[in-house]
Order: C-alpha cells, then structure tokens, then sequence
C-alpha cells in the first residue's frame, strides 16, 4: 500500500516544528514507507529503516538518482571535488573508508581516540573555567562549538589559530545541507560552494606542509602512511579531510547541545550523572536515540524494485531514511517518548547502521561523555534561560542555535 | 503473556537441572531466572571452570593476547543456583527423573536439559595421540597448553584438517612467526563447510600468509623419539615431515554417551529434539520434560526442509537456549519455535569470514558483491531456485540482507541490481561441495516477525 502523507514531511521541516518534531514522526510511523507528493519515500520504523541501511539494493550515491525521484539534494561537491565516501558506494567507498580507518581506529591505531583522552579532558576543563565570574553562557557558543573544533583540529593537525578561518567555512557548507532551506537556495548554494573552494584550498596548503614534516595527527600518517590499499589521491585526500572536518564537529556540537538541553529538562537524570560519571556511557547511548544529531539521512537512491513493509520503493526513487523516527518506535523500544538514561537494551539508530556507521561514533561518544559529565560535576545551579531555545534552521542536523544556560556559579 | 496454572506452579516449586554448565546451559539458565522461574536450579558441568567462552579459544587466546583462563564469559544476572562444577553426569534415568553423577550422587528434577555439547576428535590411534606434543582445541585447558607451546617456538607445526578450527590454529601459528603446515583430505580448506569455490580462496589466503598448505592428503601417522616426543609426520603421498607439535583439528564427537540406555534419541549426531527444543524418545515420540539445546541437538528447521540440523555455531547454541528455557516454564501455545537462521563467523589471516543460512545445502554461487579476486565479497548460495545461504569475506555489514533473502525464500539467481556488483557476479556457478546433497523437491516456507514472539512461518505450498 502507498500512502501520500506530504503535508506530513512538509511539517516536519518546516522551522516552525523543528523543536519538537516527535509527535509528527509518531504520525508519520503509522505509513512506515510512504511516497511523498513529490515521489520521496519516507522510511519511518525501526525494523525497515534497519533492514535498509543493510540493503545492497540502496545506494548513497545521488548520481544513481532519476531526475523525476524528487527530493532534490543539493550536491555536496563541486566541480573541483569529487565526492567523500559518505557519497559514494562500495567498491569506492570502501577503498577510501578503509585508508581513512588506518590512522584513526582499529585495528591499526587502536589507541587514537583512547590516547586523546588526556587531551580531551583538559579541553572540557579549560571551556569550563572559562565560565567563572559569569552568570550566564550561551552552551552552543562557549562550549559544544569550540570543543569538537579544537578537537578535529588536534587530530586533524590544524593548526590552532587558523580555527577561526573555517568557522565561516563550515557553517556555510553545513547550511547547504539544508534539504528544504526557508529562502534564497540558490544564494546559498554559491555561497557554500566558494566555502567549499576555499576549504579545499586551505587544506591542500596543510597537506603540503604535513609532506614536508609529517607530525603525530591524522592527516600527516594519510599523506605519508601505505597500506594494501596504497594511498589517497590528492584530491581524494582533501575530500575526506573536508568530510572528517565538517562531520567531524557540526554533529557532535548537536550532540553536546541537546545532551545538555535534555539533561536540564530531566534534573534526576542531571544529579544521577553528577553522582555517577559512568552513568555517562548508557546516558550518552540514550541521547543518541531520543535527540539524536543526525535526524534522517535524506540522500538514499534505490538501485532496484524493493519490496519493504507492503511497498515497493521504485528503482531510481529517492529514499529518506527517518533515523530520529525509528529511534521512537515503540515496536522497538518500550516507552520510546521516555529519556532512560539507564535504559540497557538501547541499538538505536543515531549513528545510522551498515558501511555508512558513522565513522566518528567512537570520538563522537568520548566527547559528549566528557563534555555532559564536566557541565554536571561542575556547574552550580544551571538552569535552561529559554526553553525551547531557539533552534538552527537545519531539520537533518538539528540541534539548538543557541543555548542560554544561567548558573549560580563554577565549582573548581 | 498469559501463564497457565501448571506453568505457574512450575515457576515457583519446579525442580531444573542442567547439564553442561558452558554457553547454551548458562544463558539457559538465565534466561530461566529472567523469565520468573524462582524454583530450585542445578547446572551439572564437567569441566572444573566457570562458563567460559571457546570463540577466543583459537583466535586471541592462541596469539598470547588473552589468557586462557580469561574468556569467562559475563554474566546477565545473578542466578541463585547449585553448582556442581568438575563433575561430569554419567547417566539418566528418564522414568525415575534423576541424573546420574560420576561421584556416584544423583540429582532429581521435574525437567532437564541437555546442554553436554560437543568435544573434539581426537586422533584415532591412541599411542600416538598420547605423543607429547600432540594436541586437540576444545577447551580452555587444551587452549592453554598449545598456547604454551606456540610460546617455546616449535620449528613446525603441523595442523591436521582444514576446517574452521585448523584454518584459525593456522593462521594464529602464521601471525606468531611460526612454520606451519596443513593438511587436508579434501580438495581445500573449509571446503565441507563453503564448497569449493570459496575453499580456493581460503586456499589462496593461507598460502599468501605462507602456510605450506597440502590438500587432498591424510596424515597416515604421527612417529615419537624414544621419549614419547612428537617428531615426524607420514603423510599419504609418501612423504614424511619433521614436526614439533600437531594439531588435531577433524571435527567434533557430540557428548551423548552418557545418555546411552536412558530411553531418549540420542546418538552420535546429537541429540534429537523437536523445534522447540524437546528431545525425542527413542521411538521418535517428543518427551515433554527433557529439553535439548546448542552444539548437542538436532532439530528440524522449517526453513530447510524441516532437515534436522546439528549445529556448531555459537548463535545458535545462544538462541536455542533461550527458547529451550522460555518453553520449559511455558506451556501450549506459549511456547515457541527455534526458528534461528544459522549463522557463524571465524577471523583468520586477517579476513572476517560470516556466514547464514546452510551453505552446504546450495548447488549454486553467484558472487553478488566484491569479488573473490580481492577477497573481499558477499556471495549467495542457491538451492531449488531460492537463496538458501550466503557467506561474506570482509563483508560482514551486508550480511543480515542476505539473512533476510534466507528468510524470505528470495528467488536464485538474484536478479536486481545493487552496489558492488562486479562481472563474475553475474552468471552463478557450481558451488562446488564435496558431497552434494540430493535435491528433493519440497514446499516453501519463509519467515517472519522481529521478536521472537512474534516469529512465524508461512507455509506456501509450492514456488511458481
Ligand atoms: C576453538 C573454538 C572456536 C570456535 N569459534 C567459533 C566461532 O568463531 N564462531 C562460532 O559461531 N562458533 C565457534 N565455536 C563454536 C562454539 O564455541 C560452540 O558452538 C559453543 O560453545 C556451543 O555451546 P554449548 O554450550 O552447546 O556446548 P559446549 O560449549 O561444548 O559446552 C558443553 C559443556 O558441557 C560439558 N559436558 C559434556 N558432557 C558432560 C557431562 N556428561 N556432564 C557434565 N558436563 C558435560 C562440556 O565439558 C562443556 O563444558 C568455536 C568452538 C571452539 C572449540
């Protein structure tokens, strides 16, 4: 049965509903796989959202999409890139996703993530120290944007004070990712795109210096380290430094920004967690399913006829994938709309599934434990200045814009 | 779920006793507890140790990097059992329901499961298997004792049969820097359990890891120094070779004898049992009180033909288990099918290797994705025009499609396009088993449901 519910996913983008847009995913669960006016098909429960992000048969690569498909994306590259491995299917993705692993995870650096603990945490501390002697901090701003940054950086081998250089660049390129933008597509598209130009450019100078003398970071063992797969091409290599950079930090601010947001909407689970720290690994889980950053993963193209739920998804028709949906399905999860930040059997869909698992989960789970334990162990008194806080525009990363947080004060 | 009257006095005073206190009789037993059974638990186990796991035992356990005794595997819950370790059960006593114990105690119970497992072949002609420096891997001891002479250097080591258990003995000798040979009856490695198609790549990657790999050739004896030392292997092609140390990997012995005269249908296959795990009398009647579960059972899959299927896999031995505990404190139509899709995996020379469904049941392979040149591939088996298995080599995120075109009786060859689809994946080939089973022709059974409440099969009497 094909169901057409395109008010419905129009609502769900629309700005007005961006801070709570679970009761409409409730509403749309009830087509688990549904053609939307202009020919998009939503996948909304957990079981074939699973089932599909497993399915050979999808292809994350736009250029396999039919003109008539709809839900129209714009390209994440331009003519000078090609596009990262988030874009690409196997056999390519996997060549490159596996010269990306090399130096970032197991199994040959096992020890990346867990060495930059240290690191991590004085990081975390230092933002914190940050706020003393004030009453009020924007949490987006003062804490879960630069952290991520300073984070990438480190691993990345950025150097420190050219973090203000792409700021603009990223929040540029991450508004282009807007699939329904509220004005002006076009403005933005160029504007992401010089973003996109002038990122790649930067990248290729650091790429050059790391050449010359290779440090201890990411992107010095990529230009220097050979594996069986041999090496990244130059301009594969700034492709996937754009990728790491940008995914890198823009889902993990949303992350740290709507741990912290749900955490003063739950105080109990606010005082358990600065009792326990370790209650940071469940809770962390817990937030991935019930806020998770990444919301749906609209660039899905189906290769071939699938028959799913008591649909068939047409060859060539454009699939969204609604991730934050699936993480709400009471076929899945008991109490779905319940924050449980012990809850054990917690498989959710916040890092996607299958050969696009997020590539960052590991970090991403580091940074947002640290990050939500210090805000609890050492802010006194925080209280949420607006609740909802005003949201940014984007309904796939979505996340607060801005986050006033008043407290009585910072313990040491 | 609705608990009828005798279920629920079973729950509160009923009397269980396991037996083979290892991974199916573990998670048996908590699942037991977590489902409300609050009477009284025995878990008979021979083997002095906790539960432990044996997947490690021939992989990280064998490198040095995790001690033997240090595979304990973790426990869900507390259980509030009897324990009675390092004593094995000797015999049964179906009509007086009592188990019978090597130290001559005996145990009662209102019901019982077999949980006993399997334990490796060992090499047929006793004195030489009793050679210092002959070895089988089965248990955490045997892991601890090869895993100390892999540390001494031996000059060689010689592994007899290429199966899962020889390929990753191989491969761990391999990544120590260790000579090693293997040989095989068969035409190539892992070839009873993937065919030989996929046995030439396995092949290929042991030689590339510089295995010195010999198929199509027995072990005919194994010849000691004057002090009961291992020294020289005789090889069927006339040929000798000056080893160390020999691995006897030919297979498992299902631990059934102590069942021998009790009256139930058990034999050197295992243990049969219906699907929801009650075991047979001999007369093929299902017991209502005796349930079997992992390694030691037999049951019929609906999938494959209703084909009783022993199983050596550790999902299986997992979800058997809960289905076996789920039905003993259920009755009626609570209980429920093990309809578990079988599914293995093994690491060896650094490949990840998965597997669903019943490979040796396919006449055909089609190379559905990657390719067998990389070593890197999804390839489908075919029987009767349906998928009926898939095995994946560094694939392993693919693999729960294919379970799914498993489940759902999807037709073979695949027709549809997907990513990855190279040339060699378009027309299938002879998958190439040994010794291939007889086609018969049977109805067709798919499954579905998520949860296993919610399993079901739907029986279509015949595939246009
Ligand atoms: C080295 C090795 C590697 C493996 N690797 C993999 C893998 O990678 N993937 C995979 O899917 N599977 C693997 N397996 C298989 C997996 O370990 C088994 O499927 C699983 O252990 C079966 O569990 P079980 O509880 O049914 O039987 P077992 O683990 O065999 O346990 C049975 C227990 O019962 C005891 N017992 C036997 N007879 C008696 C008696 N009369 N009285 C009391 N106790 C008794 C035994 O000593 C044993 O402790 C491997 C097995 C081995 C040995």
């Amino acid at each position: 049965m094909t169901a057409t519910s395109g008010t419905l996913l129009h609502q769900i983008t629309d700005y007005a509903n961006r801070a709570d847009p679970y009761p409409l995913y409730a509403e749309l669960r009830r087509t688990p796989v549904a053609r939307q006016d202009d020919g998009v098909y939503t996948v909304s429960t957990y079981w074939e959202i699973l089932s599909l992000l497993h399915d050979p048969r999808i292809s994350s690569d736009v250029r396999n999409r039919t003109p008539q498909a709809g839900g129209d994306l714009p390209p994440e590259d331009d003519t000078t890139l090609p596009p990262s491995f988030l874009r690409l299917d196997p056999p390519e993705h996997d060549r490159l996703r596996r010269l990306a692993t090399r130096p970032f995870g197991p199994p040959h650096s096992p020890r990346r993530i867990h060495d930059m603990g240290g690191d991590l945490v004085r990081m975390v501390s230092g933002l914190i120290d940050g706020f003393q002697g004030r009453e009020q901090v924007d949490i987006v701003e003062d804490f879960a944007y630069p952290f991520p940054v300073m984070v990438i950086c480190k691993l990345l081998g950025v150097p420190h004070q050219d973090e203000v250089l792409f700021h603009g660049w990223a929040d540029a390129i991450v508004a282009a990712l807007d699939p329904s933008p509220a004005e002006g597509p076009q403005e933005r598209q160029r504007t992401a795109q010089r973003a996109r130009t002038e990122l790649g450019t930067y990248l290729a100078g650091l790429v050059e210096e790391h050449r010359r003398a290779p440090g201890d970071d990411m992107l010095s063992a990529l230009i220097t380290d050979h594996g069986p797969d041999g090496q990244m091409s130059p301009v594969e290599l700034i492709t996937t430094a754009v990728l790491l950079l940008i995914a890198g930090h823009e889902t993990t601010v949303n992350l740290i920004t709507n741990g912290t947001l749900t955490l003063l909407r739950h105080p109990e689970a606010l005082k358990r967690l600065r009792e326990d720290p370790d209650l940071a690994v469940p809770l962390v889980e817990e937030l991935l399913r019930y806020e998770p950053p990444v919301q749906l993963l609209p660039q899905r193209t189906a290769l071939a006829d699938i028959d799913i739920a008591g649909t068939v998804i047409p060859a060539g028709a454009s699939i969204w994938l609604m991730l934050a949906s699936g993480n709400r399905d009471p076929r899945r999860f008991d109490d779905p709309d319940r924050f449980d930040p012990g809850r054990r059997d917690n498989e959710h869909l916040g890092f996607g599934s299958g050969i696009h698992y997020c590539f960052g989960a590991p970090l991403a789970r580091l940074e947002a434990q640290l990050a939500l334990t210090g805000l609890a162990r050492r802010l006194d008194g925080p209280r949420l200045v607006a609740d909802p806080p005003p949201y940014r525009q984007n309904p796939v990363l979505r996340g607060p814009r801005h986050l006033p947080v008043a407290f009585d004060g910072v313990t040491a | 779920m609705t608990v009828d009257g005798s279920a629920r006095a079973f729950r509160q005073h009923g009397r269980v006793v396991v037996v083979g206190a290892s991974l199916a009789g573990l998670r048996a037993a908590e699942t037991l507890r977590e489902e409300g059974f609050v009477g009284a638990l025995t878990m008979i186990g021979d083997e002095p140790s906790e539960p432990y796991d044996r997947p490690p035992l021939s992989k990280q356990v064998l490198l040095g990097k995790v001690p033997a005794d240090g595979t304990a595997l973790p426990r869900r819950r507390a259980l509030d059992a009897e324990w009675r370790l390092g004593v094995a059960a000797t015999g049964l006593d179906l009509t007086g329901k009592r188990v019978r114990l090597a130290d001559g105690q005996e145990v009662g119970f209102d019901r019982l499961l077999i949980a006993t497992g399997t334990r490796a072949r060992p090499w047929p002609r006793e004195t030489e298997a009793d050679l210092d420096g002959v070895f089988v891997l089965r248990t955490a001891d045997d892991a601890a004792r090869l895993e100390r002479r892999l540390a001494a250097r031996p000059r060689r080591v010689l592994v007899i049969g290429a199966g899962f258990t020889g390929s990753e003995v191989a491969s761990a000798c391999r990544e120590r820097g260790l000579e090693v040979t293997v040989a095989e009856r068969g035409p190539a490695p892992l070839v009873g359990a993937l065919g030989g198609v996929i046995g030439a790549v396995a092949a290929e990657l042991q030689r590339e890891h510089g295995v010195d790999l010999r198929c199509g050739i027995m072990v005919t004896a194994l010849e000691g120094d004057p002090a009961g030392r291992l020294k020289r292997a005789h090889l069927s092609d006339g040929t000798t070779l000056d080893v160390d140390v020999a691995v006897i990997a030919l297979g498992a012995m299902r631990n059934t004898e102590w069942l021998a005269g009790s009256g139930l249908g058990a034999g050197p296959r295992g243990v049969a049992c219906d699907a929801g795990c009650r075991a047979f009398d001999v007369h093929g009647i299902v017991t209502d009180d005796i349930f079997v579960a992992g390694d030691v059972a037999r049951s019929p899959h609906p999938l494959f033909g209703y084909q009783f299927l022993s199983l050596e896999h550790w999902g299986n031995a997992l979800a058997q288990a809960e289905v076996a505990a789920h039905n003993m404190i259920s009755s009626g139509p609570d209980r429920r099918p093990h309809l578990w899709v079988p599914a293995f995996w093994s690491a060896q020379f650094g490949v990840n290797i998965k597997s669903v469904g019943v490979p040796p049941m396919g006449e055909e392979l089609i190379v559905t994705q990657g390719s067998l040149a990389e070593r890197r591939f999804a390839a489908a088996y075919g029987h009767q025009g349906r998928v009926i298995a898939a095995v994946t080599f560094d694939h392993a995120r693919w693999i729960d499609f294919y379970r799914e075109q498993i489940e759902s009786a999807a037709p073979f060859p695949p027709v549809f396009a997907n990513v990855d689809r190279r040339p060699e994946g378009l027309r299938p080939v002879g998958a190439d088993f040994p010794d291939p089973a007889l086609p018969t022709h049977g109805p067709t059974v798919t499954l579905s449901g998520y949860s296993p409440s919610e399993r079901r099969v739907t029986f279509t009497p015949a595939r246009a």
